[in-house]
């Protein structure tokens, strides 16, 4: 089976899904859900997909004959194309819905909606939704597996993925590093789902936030709180800067951009007090001049764009492993 | 006129009194006529005897919170099927929120609501009047009108009144007619998106959070407009461990003030929500377990007057929804003398203290005759078997609606007959 994907992509044996040991949930939902053991696992299993991106032919048909549903029920330009992009790059049938909802029947709407797809058969759901625990319903109303993309200020597990890919590609290992992450905690699914596997994979932790920013529990979350920018900078490996929620109209958390940036706000100087081999992280889009200096976002420190091709690698990694666990029986069917 | 009844050899209390012995208790014409602990005492000839060996007899449970759906969403709870819940769980009485659609607001729904019950229903139904004129929580409403039409007492229901203006209008009119106030304190502004308890877990939910200062802040004001004014003021459901702190400061010396909490927030904590489970997303949301422990230590130091069952029936439509978009509420009247037993089995308060929570204090609040079993009351009562082990399912639930956050829960203690008015309307039957 190696040997056929190595003829067909040209990859190295690392590729073969079934090199990895079995992914042993139905659903990625939440990486707190996880063990150490499944997110090293799916870790693996990225880094194997990174040069099938790279390579002139993209392709790795693990998953010739799968429909994957992109529901996506927030606007999402980046998440919805990486696993469109992902889903495309491992041979499967890949649908996107947008679903333009009213606050009033949104609930209804999710369940109905997860009736019907659940009748056209699909193997996997790619679902995004602006309520907490919403994806962990539906999976529970559909008999395939449901990869969440974002539900609410819970959990955005792929993204925590790919931070932690990213990681591992500049510094080679995660455990002992330490990493701030930076901004708006309180709704962030994208600082939830960092913290839960960084914490699982014994990094040191730390929060920085204005504390209207901060959520209730804050310190449990992490090894550190910090509320002065410059004090939690200090001999980070990473700086992991969040996007300032704008949306807000009433009572805002934080009075204006430019008092934020002055406080907040990631340039040249701050950076300078973590270590000089720092590297800085964004889960896009970027509010430049807002949470992090134009010159910052685009210096050589700056690994974004790394991040957002290790999203690709990290969904094709998290699709193979939910779709593909019946390789052994499905030997023939792949000549 | 009805045969005579004798109930013998029962554990009779009678919180109003402090009574608690074996005794016998005969009811004429609907009435309590006596009790009495001389064991030779002879049946009075052609009543109808029930031997209550090892079995508690105590007075109808008064509940001060209930929602049916009655009128406007009869889909979820009617007072017939609320009626007959309730008498299944020993309740003999109670107070129905105004809630309905169109809002009780209006002597001629409460009317309705009297008549409907008195058609339908075999325990007594007493209507709550809106405070304001559409829950609107702007303009008060017709009190004496209201009051004329048999509304027992004002409460919001499920709202809670912003402006401290309109309560005080509210609490000194009412004082006027000299008719009970109840109010869920609730700062709408405070309280914002949230949808749990804050802290920890919501946090890592990534749920929208409730700070005891939602509660506290207008729990206060409440308070001191109370106080101000000398009205009857009930402060419908606490649920933090402050607002026991706060009743204990601001109730003594007037006993025109109260409060209540549900059975919910004294047995359950904000860790049962687990995966975001919507039947145990309630209003006031389920606290921390130091909250929940302070209620109960509030529950026997006097703070907290009232235990009711929040009975809030919803269709499963609304409650299989994402957690933030989920309806409040919990359905209750079952489970209500069972899950408060639980505090008895485990030591946390003695039974007459949940009793008197549930009948005497109740009944004194809305200053009716009920709750006790004091001669010639209403003969509103049921016997219990304190040592009946069951499990709440489903299947079993009368409701209509079955949101009740005791699913699969394992009670020990059952009302095994229920009477009103000296009528039996309801007897446990054994593998329903």
């Amino acid at each position: 089976m190696a040997q056929q994907y190595s003829a067909d992509t040209g990859m190295g044996k690392t590729a073969d899904p079934a090199f990895h040991p079995l992914f042993p949930h139905k659903h990625l939902l939440a990486i707190s859900q996880l063990n150490q053991h499944d997110i090293i696992n799916l870790l693996d299993r990225a880094e194997a997909m990174i040069p099938i991106s790279r390579q002139p032919r993209k392709i790795l048909p693990t998953l010739p004959g799968k429909t994957q549903i992109n529901l996506f029920f927030e606007n999402s330009t980046r998440t919805q194309a990486s696993f469109e992009i992902a889903g495309k790059r491992l041979g499967a049938l890949v649908v996107n819905m947008a679903v333009k909802t009213s606050s009033l029947n949104k609930g209804e709407t999710l369940i109905d909606t997860a009736a019907t797809l659940n009748a056209m058969q699909p193997d996997v759901i790619v679902v995004r939704h602006g309520a907490a625990g919403a994806v962990e319903l539906l999976s529970q109303k559909v008999e395939c597996s449901v990869v969440n993309a974002g539900d609410g200020a819970h959990e955005h597990p792929t993204q925590a993925l790919l931070d932690a890919l990213t990681i591992r590609h500049h510094k080679g290992m995660l455990a002992g590093l330490t990493v701030a992450i930076c901004g708006d905690i309180a709704n962030s699914r994208v600082a939830r789902s960092n913290l839960a596997l960084l914490g699982a994979l014994n990094v040191r932790t730390r929060i920085i936030a204005p504390r209207t920013l901060l959520p209730a529990g804050a310190e449990n979350l992490c090894h550190e709180v910090f509320t002065d920018m410059e004090k939690g900078l200090e001999g980070v490996d990473v700086v992991m800067m969040l996007r300032l929620q704008k949306e807000r109209a009433s009572n805002p958390l934080v009075p204006s951009e430019r008092e934020y940036y002055r406080f907040y706000g990631l340039d040249e100087n701050r950076l300078k007090l973590a270590r000089p081999d720092a590297i800085v992280m964004h889960p896009g889009p970027m509010n430049r001049g807002v949470e992090i200096d134009p010159m910052v976002a685009d210096s050589p420190l700056s690994v974004i764009t790394d991040q957002v091709e290790m999203g690709v690698a990290v969904r094709m990694a998290v699709l193979d492993a939910l779709l593909n666990k019946d390789r052994g029986e499905n030997e023939g069917e792949r000549e | 006129m009805s045969a005579a009844l004798l109930i013998k050899n029962a554990r009779i209390i009678d919180p109003a009194s402090d009574f608690d012995h074996v005794a016998s208790m005969l009811v004429e014409n609907g009435r309590i006529s006596g009790i009495s602990t001389d064991s030779e005492t002879g049946t009075p000839e052609g009543a109808e005897t029930v031997d209550a060996r090892n079995m508690l007899l105590a007075p109808g449970l008064v509940d001060l919170r209930v929602f049916t759906g009655e009128p406007g969403h009869e889909y979820r709870e009617t007072l017939h099927s609320a009626a007959r819940a309730a008498v299944a769980g020993g309740i003999t009485s109670f107070v129905c929120m105004p809630d309905t659609e169109p809002v009780t607001d209006d002597g001629a729904v409460v009317d309705f609501i009297i008549g409907r019950a008195r058609e339908n229903a075999c325990m007594n139904i007493l209507p709550a009047a809106a405070i304001s004129k559409g829950l609107k929580g702007q303009e008060i409403t017709e009190f004496g009108l209201l009051k004329d039409a048999g509304a027992v007492c004002f409460s919001e229901g499920r709202k809670s009144i912003q402006s401290a203006a309109v309560l005080r209008t509210a609490l000194v009119y009412a004082k006027n007619f000299d008719m009970p106030v109840m109010h869920h304190p609730c700062d709408n502004d405070l309280k914002g998106n949230g949808v749990m308890n804050k802290g920890l877990f919501a946090t890592t939910l990534g749920l929208g959070a409730i700070a005891p200062e939602v509660e506290t802040i207008p729990l206060g004001r409440d308070l001191m407009l109370a106080r101000a004014t000398g009205a009857r003021y009930h402060a419908a459901q606490i649920s933090c461990a402050r607002s026991v702190k706060i009743l204990e400061m601001e109730k003594q010396g007037h006993s025109n003030i109260s409060a209540g909490v549900s059975i919910n927030n004294l047995t359950l904590n904000e860790l049962d929500v687990g995966q975001y489970r919507t039947f145990f997303k309630l209003d006031p949301p389920l606290r921390s377990e130091e909250d929940r422990q302070a209620l109960i230590a509030g529950l026997n130091s006097g703070a907290i007057d009232t235990i009711h069952s929040g009975h809030d029936p919803q269709d499963v439509e609304v409650k299989r929804r994402p957690f933030a978009e989920a309806a409040d509420g919990a359905i209750g009247l079952e489970t209500l003398f069972c899950a408060a037993m639980r505090l008895v089995h485990g030591g946390d308060v003695e039974l007459k203290t949940v009793l008197r929570a549930m009948t005497w204090r109740p009944a004194r609040i809305l200053g009716l005759q009920a709750g006790t079993l004091a001669p010639g009351a209403m003969a509103d009562f049921f016997i219990a078997d304190l040592e009946h082990p069951w499990v709440n399912s489903e299947e079993t639930i009368i409701s209509r609606s079955k949101n009740t956050p005791f699913e699969g829960a394992r009670f020990l203690g059952r009302v095994m007959e229920t009477y009103v008015a000296g009528k039996r309307v309801f007897r446990h039957e054994e593998g329903s």
